[in-house]
């Protein structure tokens, strides 16, 4: 879609996006009169912009929200809920279909419905839509309004007409997907995360570029709806930034799903032909052509900058986004950033703490640090890969010795009840102490257990207090409380033991 | 007829074991280049890695009495002569380029096929050979061996290899260039490494070994501490040539273990996974266990005891984050000899004892997959790899010379390359604080 239209020209699809609609960009919606100025201006209604307004709005600011498109950010409406909602619907047709694994017998014939499936989402996304509705946002005191933003000085912007002034401002305005630089691509068309989830039809066969998490998500979610896919990702494994067994793993659950892999393979071109999309796939100098319904590019985002004008309020930004100190405070020491737009890691979560650090640093003197955040990510696939804190490499090559404690979660006797026991629990700690570096989580749930280990991280708790934390039985989380376990065994040194062995002979 | 190897005495098994590997290389190899199949498969190429296998395991052979010294020289020679004259360049069917050799070699004309890579870690294998007959043969009349060992070794362009960076690229083709894969995370590179950087016209960058240990994973994992590397062979292949026992690099330092302890604690997490055998394959146990890379079944899906199972080809298996599709590497209890001899020892009865058409005259296939018992027209000890792959009979053959008397590690100490790259590396003690060893 065009950065300057509200949405795709395929958007809304039926009754649910209109309740969407509703919610985040009411027809007829009239901006109100400025106030003649503003504690806080807020560019950018997604995630980071509605904590901060509504955070501001809170405390008895004055408080003006603008978006272009549509409340709520790529997270609601192109991103995390409309993928996380499919995702479920798809796990539910591979469960069906390995029905036997669980002791149930499988169904005669799984038929796809698709129709329902994204029926199901939008409905969904409309729902969790209502909770930052334009509505809700002015009954919490916030002016809305909806038109480009463009700053006209270091303290006052433009929109729709009007002139809004501030006493500090705070640039969320997100990030869009990354134009794919592939010869022919833009003239056959191809789909993003921001138009993937207005189709209305299923593609029978789909070629997915790049193996980041978008890719591999929706690569295995189209997968498990009967969509014929292949993947192409020009490194040798997927997710590079993961541990290696970590994409392993995931390399043989896509496989066995039955995605077609091609790792370390480019696609160097595009083309229509009888309505079909053609490309040419690279490997090692060796070219193959697949023919395609449709094409999924996944291959980053950038920051959405254009229009903004920032020059004009002297904050300076290059392709990667707006440049932020520790404070997440730009150039200009009125205005702030945070979200997509300005961070490496474009989550939603880290756009919300962002958000909140700029929020307290502008209008209340604080003095937070983005470098101080501890921040997990996870990426949906099945089973799920998640990550908190510092990777090995990264350790060792800061000079810091690091030793891993590994749980299988075969070994773990809810995720083997359940029928879920592929993946691992890995927490990395300093050699010689228990202070826990970071951690990865690969399994089926990993995203809600990866949570456990940032508050053991961000509370400064080792990993010999996690063992002393009960965790209930069975769940498939004790894989953390496990790994604690494994760590004060560890520390049962041969002296000890035979010191453990003298004692227990003195006292019987 | 199967050999009785019940009474057989552990010495006398080893010894029928280790003498029906070493007939390999005299069945398939071709004397006119010494260059050795890759397989015993009917039109297997050469595989350079194989040719250093079996330039490592004539000395054996002639230690043993299974061939004259004579004969060992000259097969020597035949490969060595060979792969100087062989044609190096960027043409799409030379036979090497900047002194490394391409994977897989036409038997006859020596010139690259399948359009496979040019492979640094097989040519790491291939010189560790190479070395090792420029130790073994040093006869007043064999200087020849020494000198074409020397400008082959010398004419390898380790650096080149690096493509830029600080970890050795895994291989190069003449359209493409650096595969975009480098040496990273441990595995059997270690003497490839050594060799590398002690190269006295084409040394690696200082800072590579120190590269590749960056990406190392120290895990606790079933509650014991190892330097990872899922597939077994990983543990055994440089120490086929190396004997790591007692000498540390900076990383082991700071573990306070060795590369030969690791080994001993990756063979017991092998063994481990398969009493655990998570995913419930058949005859896994305290005596059957070994993920290694090796042949397969094949790409098929089959529900056995209500447990859905797919199965591969040849791949890299390992433990415990897999793949595992219940295929095992038997020749792993051989290779893993010097490391866990108890255990091995006792694998390797209850294989005979147990699975007696895998190798009824003691030769370990590739592999076998009992879960595949009476299943797509296999047999009892279910599916059995056809034919033999050199690299297993190589490493069967220098691992059990190596736990009988150590006799590849005694020459390998001795040598001057191996000693500076294991220095230049950062190794330091043990046998390697003694001068000359």
């Amino acid at each position: 879609m065009s950065q300057n239209e509200p949405f795709p020209p395929d958007f809304p699809v039926g009754r649910h996006d209109a309740d969407l609609l509703r919610s985040v960009r009411p027809n007829g919606w009239r901006n109100p009169e400025p106030a003649r100025r503003y504690n806080l201006v807020v560019i950018g209604a997604g995630p980071a912009g509605l904590v901060a307004a509504r955070g501001a709005a809170a405390f008895g600011a004055t408080v003006a929200l603008i978006e272009r498109n549509l409340v709520g950010g790529d997270c609601l409406n192109v991103g995390c809920v409309p993928s996380k909602a499919l995702i479920r619907s798809s796990r539910l047709y591979a469960d069906m279909r390995n029905a036997a694994d669980f002791g149930v017998k499988p169904p005669d014939h799984v038929e796809v419905d698709f129709t329902l499936a994204m029926d199901r989402m939008r409905r969904l996304r409309a729902r969790i839509g209502e909770a930052d509705s334009v509505a809700r946002l002015t009954e919490a005191g916030i002016d809305v309004f909806f038109g480009q933003a463009q700053f006209t000085g270091p303290d006052r912007i433009a929109v729709a007409g009007a002139e809004l002034r501030f006493a500090k401002a705070l640039i969320a305005t997100g990030a869009h997907a990354k134009l794919p630089e592939i010869p022919g691509l833009m003239e056959a068309g191809y789909l993003s995360n921001e138009t993937v989830f207005n189709l209305t039809r299923r593609p029978d066969r789909l070629l997915v570029i790049g193996g980041g998490p978008l890719g591999c998500e929706m690569a295995q979610t189209f997968c498990r709806m009967g969509t014929k896919v292949i993947l192409a990702q020009d490194e040798p494994m997927f997710l590079p930034r993961e541990e290696r067994d970590a994409a392993q793993i995931l390399s043989d659950s896509l496989a066995r799903d039955g995605v077609e892999i091609h790792l370390n393979t480019s696609v160097v071109a595009v083309r229509m032909a009888d309505g079909q999309r053609i490309a040419d796939l690279v490997r090692d100098g060796d070219t193959i052509t697949v023919t395609v319904d449709q094409v999924l590019a996944g291959i980053g985002r950038a920051p959405s900058l254009d229009g903004l004008n920032l020059a004009a309020a002297e904050v300076e930004a290059d392709s990667e986004g707006v440049k932020v100190d520790d404070f997440m405070r730009t150039t200009n020491r009125r205005i702030y950033a945070a979200g997509d737009v300005c961070l490496d890691h474009k989550f939603t979560h880290t756009a919300e703490a962002t958000a909140r650090i700029a929020l307290q640093n502008a209008l209340f003197l604080g003095h937070k640090r983005l470098s101080t955040l501890v921040i997990p990510w996870c990426t949906y696939t099945d089973p799920e890969i998640a990550h908190v804190g510092l990777y090995p490499f990264d350790a060792r090559k800061s000079g810091i010795p690091v030793r891993t404690f590994t749980i299988m979660m075969h070994d773990v006797d809810r995720a083997v009840a359940d029928g879920m026991a592929e993946g691992f629990v890995k927490i990395h700690v300093r050699q010689n102490s228990d202070r826990i570096l970071g951690a990865t989580v690969v399994a089926r749930h990993a995203g809600e257990m990866i949570n456990g280990i940032s508050l053991a991280i961000g509370s400064g708790m080792g990993l010999g207090a996690l063992a002393g934390v009960i965790h209930a039985y069975p769940t498939q989380a004790a894989a953390i409380k496990m790994a604690g376990d494994a760590y004060e065994r560890s520390r049962l040194t041969p002296l000890l033991q035979r010191l453990a062995a003298r004692w227990l002979r003195l006292v019987r | 007829m199967s050999v009785p190897t019940a009474s057989l005495s552990d010495e006398a098994l080893l010894d029928r074991c280790q003498r029906t590997a070493f007939d390999y290389f005299l069945e398939n190899v071709n004397n006119a280049n010494g260059l050795v199949a890759d397989t015993s498969r009917v039109g297997s190429p050469a595989s350079i890695a194989v040719v250093g296998f079996a330039l490592s395991c004539y000395p054996i052979g002639v230690e043993r009495g299974w061939i004259s010294r004579a004969r060992a020289a000259e097969l020597t020679l035949a490969s060595l002569r060979f792969f100087r004259d062989s044609a190096q360049s960027k043409a799409d069917d030379a036979t090497g380029h900047r002194g490394f050799y391409y994977h897989f070699l036409d038997m006859k004309t020596g010139r690259r096929v399948w359009r496979c890579e040019l492979s640094m870690v097989d040519t790491g294998l291939l010189i560790a050979g190479i070395l090792v007959a420029a130790s073994y043969f040093d006869g007043p009349d064999e200087g020849e061996v020494r000198d074409l060992t020397e400008l082959l070794y010398r004419r390898v362009e380790w650096d080149w290899a690096q493509g830029g960076q600080s970890t050795l690229r895994q291989g190069w083709r003449p359209k493409s260039g650096f595969l975009n894969y480098n040496w990273e995370g441990y595995n059997e590179a270690t003497v490839l490494y050594v060799l590398a950087m002690a190269s006295p016209d084409h040394p690696t960058s200082a800072g590579s070994f120190a590269g590749w240990t960056a990406t190392y994973q120290w895990e606790n994992i079933y509650g014991c501490d190892v330097l990872y590397g899922g597939p077994l062979f990983m543990h055994q292949f440089s120490h086929a040539w190396i004997d790591f026992a007692g000498i540390r690099d900076a990383f082991m330092a700071e573990k306070r273990s060795d590369y030969f302890e690791n080994s001993r604690r990756a063979t017991l997490l092998h063994r481990e996974y398969a009493c655990r055998n998570p995913h419930g394959f058949k005859g896994y146990g305290a005596d059957l266990w070994g993920l290694s890379a090796n042949d397969g079944p094949g790409g098929f899906r089959v529900r056995v005891d209500g447990q859905r199972h797919g199965f591969f080809g040849y791949v890299a298996r390992g433990a415990p984050f897999g793949p595992d599709d219940g295929t095992i590497a038997p020749w792993s209890y051989l290779a893993a000899l010097p490391f866990a001899p108890e255990e091995a020892l006792s694998a390797l009865r209850h294989l005979f004892h147990h699975y007696p058409q895998v190798a009824p005259d003691l030769r370990m296939p590739s592999a076998f997959n009992p879960t595949l018992a009476g299943r797509r027209d296999n047999g009892p000890d279910g599916w059995i790899s056809e034919g033999f792959y050199g690299l297993d009979q190589g490493l069967t053959v220098m691992m059990i010379e190596n736990y009988r008397n150590g006799m590849i590690w005694k020459l390998m100490r001795s040598n001057r390359h191996i000693r500076t790259g294991l220095r230049r590396a950062g190794f330091s003690g043990g046998w390697l604080a003694q001068e000359g060893a």
